[in-house]
């Protein structure tokens, strides 16, 4: 029956693979995906230190301003909704398991520790990467296959520097202050819900643990993530976008959309693992 | 013969198993309008953008007055591209920017001079490539035409020394084809840069290029003028050039050259040594200082209209014509002498006298300026030829003979005949 069976791939049945090539064949494949894997990962490493960089060249203030308005203002009313509602849950939830206790005195201490030192640089950081990461990646995507950043080489403007530097510099300034934003709203969710609606806890006692429970090392560690995530998330958005023409996957509109998704979802992995990792270390 | 600016020495280049060039050698030289022709897909960009550094070959070298590309130093290297400019064949306008921004960028980023010189060199390009109407359109917001030109302008705008064009008349429609080759020959003329150009617009391209590389089967078959193609034997002539060559000048609607060529030897066939027939040689000069006061198009439209003129006056006789360059007009009358030749030309002149001028002048001013005109100078030389002689000789002769026959002036004429 084998002999009959016709390899639509090879129709000539040249080339056929023996049995020694059928033991080799899945190690053949985890080598070629090792080998691009590291070849991918040393790409982005030699991206992100020449596009870092271009920080320092000069001309680069005004695109930076832009990005951080890009990045930075035009996240505000987004990141202040979430905020309010994650810390309006979160006073919600904490009351009533801290009512079983009689320790909903505490719901100010739960509240803002859980937003300072996780919730918010991640929540920040995954909400930055879905509304203006994506459209990082899609931007930078449509200048590559449109030859506009070939249009740059040949202008002798360099487009690490003039595409990607700015934005690298607009997250590190972006995401820690939308961080403390995020921060700020969060602690004042709890205080509506804890507070206001349920009426359970004293508006006193409420602001009275937040400020006596918090330790500066709580804000500059929540900062640290921040930075840590400003770098990944513009790294992996301007990297999956500026490479998109590479892609093996698809060719031109459809591989800028793959790109971008590939950007948003490799980055709220990476911002979740990094998180752990960052903790870790900190902690 | 002096050493060429631009050299490919045996240059591969390949894409997985697909080898696009193979062993290209060719030279360019300086201050001169180099065209590479071959067919759609043969790698002619790819050849262009090896040249300016956006492809590095997979064997062989590029050099650059003598010195290969891979061995220059770092600063050496930015001197060779600093020097070049390339205008895409799909523009690469940056589409969030306006026309005025995509156009001062190269000068932003990439020089220290100040903003009220920054504006003062892009309103000038602005105002020759004619886009003062789209300067704070986006690029969608403008014709494919405008964006064309707003490339061009923007390759031009630092005032580089070598300019690649990629295909840069491609879904142009015959006047505006014309438009962007006889800015590229008026740019060249007046900055002296050397000009590299990717097209497949044959005849066109043959009147603005000192040089012509035909890029067949992966490899330059053919480097020299456009006369000297004509006489080319090889495949790639079969087979690229009779495919891409229109059998008119979509301009005039006059022969294309080698159609003119192909008539010229039908009409001599069975004829006997002593069948004459008379060749009339026409220039319309100052096209160029039409083109830089009323704008290129104004320019195409006055080659347009004076074409046609000549077709309507001598097509009725059995005369056919062709383009021998920008300005320059070849009818050949086939079965007149010398005597009825020039009869021919006196009324041509008179009619041109009483309502040509007129007419040519009101056709190809319809979309100037209102009041702006410029005078155009109208020289004919005539000369007899018969069997046996080269078609060359005869030009030459009548060219040599040509004297001022009128002017097409605003709002009259005057002729000298």
């Amino acid at each position: 029956m084998a002999s009959n069976t016709i390899d639509r791939n090879n129709p000539s049945g040249t080339g056929r693979h023996g049995p020694a090539d059928l033991v080799s064949l899945p190690f053949t494949a985890i080598g070629r995906r090792s080998i691009r894997w590291v070849n991918n990962l040393g790409a982005a490493t030699i991206f992100l230190f020449l596009a870092i960089a271009g920080i320092f060249r000069p001309k680069q203030l005004i695109k930076a301003v832009q990005q951080v308005y890009f990045i930075g203002a035009r996240s505000v009313t987004i990141i202040a909704l979430v905020s309010l509602f994650t810390g309006m849950v979160l006073g919600l939830q904490s009351y009533y398991a801290l009512v079983k206790f009689g320790a909903q005195g505490a719901l100010g201490t739960l509240v803002a520790l859980s937003l300072v030192r996780e919730l918010g640089p991640v929540l920040t950081a995954i909400m930055i990467t879905a509304r203006a990461g994506s459209a990082m990646t899609a931007e930078i995507g449509i200048q590559r296959i449109s030859e506009q950043i070939d249009a740059l080489d040949t202008m002798r403007i360099d487009p690490l520097r003039y595409l990607i530097s700015p934005r690298i510099t607009a997250s590190l300034i972006s995401f820690p202050l939308l961080t403390a934003f995020y921060d700020l709203i969060g602690i004042f969710g709890g205080y509506v819900s804890g507070v206001l609606l349920l009426g359970g806890v004293n508006a006193g006692t409420y602001y009275y643990r937040v400020q006596s429970s918090l330790d500066l090392k709580d804000v500059t560690d929540g900062f640290i993530k921040s930075i840590v995530f400003a770098v990944i998330v513009s790294m992996v958005c301007s990297y999956q976008g500026y490479f998109a023409h590479m892609r093996t996957d698809s060719h031109g509109a459809k591989a800028v959309g793959l790109a971008t998704t590939s950007a948003v979802v490799l980055s709220c992995v990476l911002i979740l693992v990094a998180d752990y990792v960052v903790t870790s270390l900190l902690i | 013969m002096e050493a060429p600016l631009i050299e490919f020495r045996n240059v591969t280049k390949r894409f997985g198993a697909n080898t696009v060039l193979e062993n290209v050698n060719l030279q360019i030289y300086e201050g001169q309008v180099t065209t590479i022709i071959g067919l759609s897909g043969t790698g002619k960009s790819v050849l262009l953008k090896h040249i300016i550094g956006l492809l590095k070959p997979d064997e062989g070298a590029i050099l650059f007055r003598g010195v290969p590309l891979n061995e220059m130093k770092g600063a050496e290297k930015s001197s060779y591209f600093a020097k070049m400019s390339y205008m895409f064949q799909g523009n690469a306008l940056f589409d969030s920017m306006t026309v005025y921004e995509n156009i001062a960028l190269p000068l932003l980023e990439t020089t220290n001079l100040g903003k009220a010189e920054i504006d003062r060199r892009v309103r000038a390009r602005i105002e020759q490539a004619e886009l003062s109407d789209a300067v704070d359109k986006y690029p969608s917001e403008i014709s494919g035409g405008m964006q064309k030109r707003v490339a061009l302008a923007r390759a031009l705008v630092t005032d580089p020394r070598i300019v690649l064009f990629d295909e840069p008349t491609t879904g142009q429609d015959p006047v505006r084809k014309n438009v962007i080759l006889s800015m590229v020959a008026e740019y060249h003329r007046r900055f002296g840069f050397t000009a590299i150009m990717v097209s497949h617009a044959i005849p066109d391209v043959y009147y603005i290029s000192n040089r012509i590389l035909a890029l067949y089967d992966r490899r330059i078959v053919f480097q020299g003028t456009p006369e000297e193609l004509e006489e080319f034997d090889h495949p790639f002539k079969d087979e690229v050039i009779k495919s891409l060559e229109s059998l008119q000048d979509e301009l005039t609607g006059f022969f294309s050259r080698r159609q003119f060529k192909i008539r010229y030897l039908a009409e001599l066939a069975g004829r006997t040594a002593r069948d004459k027939f008379v060749l009339i040689f026409f220039t319309l000069g100052q096209l160029d200082k039409l083109a830089s006061s009323l704008g290129y198009e104004t320019e195409q439209e006055a080659i347009r209209c004076f074409g046609a003129y000549i077709e309507k006056h001598f097509g009725a006789t059995g005369g056919f014509s062709t383009r021998r360059g920008n300005d320059e007009f070849i009818t050949i009358l086939p079965f007149s002498d010398l005597d009825e030749a020039e009869g021919l030309l006196k009324s041509f002149v008179k009619d041109f006298q009483e309502q040509g001028a007129r007419d040519i002048q009101e056709c190809s001013l319809k979309d100037a300026p209102l009041g702006e005109c410029v005078e155009l100078i109208l020289n004919a030389g005539i000369a007899q030829g018969q069997t046996g002689l080269q078609i060359d000789s005869i030009v030459n002769a009548a060219r040599q003979k040509q004297t001022e026959i009128g002017r097409i002036r605003c709002g009259e004429n005057q002729d000298f005949i």
